[in-house]
């Protein structure tokens, strides 16, 4: 299992630490089989190594890719610029699987936790008119760490129904300020007939994941995240309890995990 | 039909001349390991081995047997996936840059005295790196042209447990061939597979007469019951996801040193983590793959720090999905009774103390 | 005010009519535009404010930098604890940031009736303990900077 070379085709800040890439393959005859959304690749930059990152969007052959630089693979990522070379393997994991229509979608993102669901929603978008409601609640740090941000406007004219609230403000910003289950208090009262997904970090997803259910969301998916060296279900390094995130996830439904999440250093 | 063969001379030249390596156990600086064999003389006749949690030492058992010791520091583990191997090399182009994977060659092993529970734990490993989406072909195809000599057990070690895990002492299919040593030393031998029957066929060989395979056999059977240790009578699976906030594992984390061991001379953890590497002009990259331990502190490293930060959730995941989440992931377990791991533990933790602990835990509570 | 209003808010689910009736004696509804300002920071606390629509944004004026939104309050929250307890002045300031419907209670009056009743007292007090548990806990995780890069702020 070897990764395939893509070019950088572009590149897009996003925030301080974070960046977009679009990639596409240099032979389109090597290209990997088309995402689908909430899976991710293996992202290899040459020489220094792989990290697992969620496929943020499509575009024909080209995939999306939104990298946070947190250690020495990840920071190379963000470093690299259109006309470089990245490898991809994949790709892997569950899906979030919009479905076919006929049911309320619910979008839940807390910071990075954006990017994964980005595909999804973008599916949603499409297929609009299948759908009853769509929702995209949003929570980030400050206004200024707001990913996609010339999108979100778009989403509205889409016919998305969406609610950002920050942790903190900085003067000027007159939007929400508060946790992302504020946002809660805002939504249609009948939940009985949507989809829930959820990302971002771990304490973001059960605190949200555990409030819809309350609120009687009957079907809440949640993105995990482990450390992954193969993405194969080889290494043995993501496991949470029985689950081997690579294979069994990333996406999984919440009542699945609720217990194992919440045994610490499970 | 059982066939009889009067010492190991003929059955180790036979398999050298079809073109295999014999692997077999031999004596090399003060233990019982496993390593290329020329001839049948390199076996570690009339060695035995004393075992307790944490200690293990030669010695003298008085007879010629050839397969008189168990709980070895390895298994066949290293032969099949070895702790260090090279994935594949790459280089940088205009398009790019171009993967090579190295060139399996083909060495073909013949492990002469693989034990009930070491062949089970192939069978596992088979599942876990060819069973599921993707399969590990560097390991399948090494396990497929290997030749597996099983002897079973007559004389089980102090930590052996084989029985009360399902694994032994005897073996049924799964191997090419089957010996169970007697005194001589003699081999009543079985062949499980065409190839076994062929190599058996072509080395001087007797007709077992029905006594004898009885006798055997009744060796075999007699081995169950003189087992130095067993794990508890309980669905280890869910056992352990009843118990994983007990204060047991504080009392284990006190004493693990979360060394690794037990993860290396376990013959079905399978970890592994990679290494890439350049060179110097940036030009060329390798990547290699190596074993790795749940142990190790950084296994689990994810942000900022370990998921598993302390020694108590590090040996807590080692137990619990060698015993347990094995099952879900699986569908079997991942321990074979072997008790290596009870031996080479430098502070002597035995797995199965430690399940009996946690299953008391549940009466009359 | 018309009781069966009042007790519609989540604040006064499953209050005792009993107590419904003595705080509809002391409330009235309001309606405001946005970036009507509620109250400034520094002003005398006297009353509170069940919200029903819209959503009003907690404030303070900061030296140069001007006025910072600390929490935003939607439907179905209270507005303003500060009445409660001396020395009843507002710590920050609140602003309407979209049209609120909402109804405002004299903070003063309830005071007297809570001294008065120990039990219609204990009533109230209860039900502020939950709302200040669950904003507490809101903000320590706000606290805890989720969305930051793992390892601390860069």
């Amino acid at each position: 299992m070897a990764p395939v070379p893509y070019r950088v085709a572009a590149r897009r800040r996003e925030t301080h630490d974070t960046v977009t890439l679009l990639l596409r393959p240099y032979d389109p005859a090597t290209a990997i089989a088309t995402p689908e959304p909430g899976q991710f690749t293996m992202l290899y930059a040459f020489g220094v190594g792989e990290s697992a990152i969620s496929v943020s969007g499509l575009d024909g052959e080209g995939i999306e890719q939104t990298i946070r630089a947190v250690g020495a693979v990840s920071t190379a990522l963000t470093e690299a610029r259109p006309g470089d070379v990245v490898g991809v393997r994949g790709p892997y994991g569950t899906g979030w699987n919009v479905g076919t229509g006929g049911r309320d979608l619910l979008f839940a993102a807390g910071g990075i936790g954006l990017a994964p669901l980005r595909p999804a929603i973008h599916e949603a978008v499409a297929r609009r008119s299948v759908f009853g409601r769509v929702t995209l609640l949003v929570g980030a740090r400050t206004p200024g760490d707001l990913p996609y941000l010339g999108e979100l406007a778009e989403l509205r004219d889409a016919g998305v129904d969406l609610a950002i609230t920050v942790d903190r403000a900085a003067a000027g910003w007159t939007g929400n300020v508060g946790v992302i289950t504020t946002l809660l208090d805002g939504l249609a009262p009948d939940l009985d007939r949507t989809t829930a997904y959820v990302c971002g970090p771990e304490i973001m997803i059960r605190l949200t994941a555990a409030e819809l259910a309350r609120r009687g969301v009957p079907d809440v998916r949640v993105s995990l995240e482990r450390n992954m060296r193969c993405g194969l279900g080889w290494c043995g390094h993501c496991q949470l309890g029985s689950i081997l995130v690579c294979r069994d996830g990333p996406v999984v439904a919440y009542p699945d995990v609720a217990g194992p999440l919440a045994v610490k250093e499970l | 039909m059982s066939l009889v063969l009067d010492g190991l001379d003929p059955l180790v030249r036979e398999l050298r001349d079809r073109g295999y390596r014999v692997i077999g156990p031999t004596v090399r600086d003060g233990a019982i390991v496993l390593g290329e064999l020329t001839g049948a003389d390199e076996l570690p006749w009339g060695v035995g081995v004393e075992l307790a949690a944490g200690r293990y030492r030669l010695r003298e058992r008085g007879d010629d047997a050839a397969f008189g010791h168990s709980a070895g520091p390895q298994s066949w583990k290293p032969y099949l996936r070895p702790p260090r191997q090279k994935l594949w090399d790459a280089r940088r182009t205009e398009r790019g840059f171009e993967v090579r994977e190295p060139e399996e060659e083909p060495v073909r092993y013949a492990f002469l005295g693989v034990r009930p529970c070491d062949l089970r734990a192939l069978e596992v490993t088979d599942r876990v790196l060819g069973g599921g989406r993707y399969a590990d072909t560097a390991y399948t195809a090494r396990r497929d042209r290997a030749f597996v000599i099983v002897v079973n057990c007559t004389e089980p070690g102090e930590t052996c447990f084989c029985a009360s895990m399902g694994t032994g002492p005897g073996a049924e299919s799964g191997y090419d061939l089957a010996l169970t040593e007697r005194a001589g030393p003699r081999y009543v031998a079985d062949a499980g597979t065409d190839e076994g029957a062929a190599v058996l066929a072509a080395i001087p060989h007797a007709e077992a007469d029905d006594g004898t395979v009885a006798a055997a056999r009744a060796d075999v059977a007699a081995a169950a019951g003189r087992m130095g240790r067993t794990m508890p009578e309980a669905d280890l699976r869910d056992l352990l996801a009843a118990r994983l906030g007990s204060p047991r594992w504080d009392d284990v984390a006190s004493r693990c040193l979360t060394c690794g061991n037990c993860t290396m001379v376990c013959p079905t953890c399978f970890c592994t983590t990679v290494e890439d590497v350049t060179d110097v002009t940036g030009d060329h990259a390798e990547r290699w793959r190596t074993w790795d331990s749940c142990f190790d502190l950084d296994f689990t490293h994810l942000g900022a720090g370990p998921v598993r930060g302390t020694p108590r959730s590090r040996y807590r995941q080692w137990l619990t999905h060698k015993l347990g989440t094995w099952h879900d992931q699986f569908g079997s377990s991942g321990c074979v009774g072997c008790g290596r791991c009870i031996v080479w533990c430098p502070v002597g933790i035995d797995l199965t103390e430690e399940v009996a602990a946690l299953h008391a835990e549940g009466d009359g509570a | 005010m018309i009781p069966g209003d009042l007790a519609c808010h989540p604040f006064l689910r499953d209050l005792p009519l009993a107590y419904v009736g003595r705080l509809a004696g002391a409330a009235h509804p309001v309606e405001v535009r946005a970036g009507h300002r509620f109250f400034r920071d520094g002003d005398p606390a006297d009353r509170f404010w069940l919200i029903e629509t819209g959503k009003v944004a907690l404030d303070l004026h900061l030296p140069g930098r001007g006025a910072v939104i600390v929490e935003t309050l939607g439907p179905g929250t209270v507005l303003g604890w500060s009445w409660l307890f001396p020395p009843h002045e507002w710590r920050f300031g609140a602003v309407a940031t979209e049209p609120v419907r909402a109804i405002e209670i004299d903070g003063e009056r309830l005071r007297s009736r809570a001294a008065a009743d120990p039990a219609f007292g204990h009533e109230l007090v209860t039900r502020f303990a939950a709302v200040l548990l669950d904003r507490l806990q809101a903000t320590r995780i706000r606290l805890l900077d989720l969305y930051a890069a793992p390892g601390g702020v860069s």
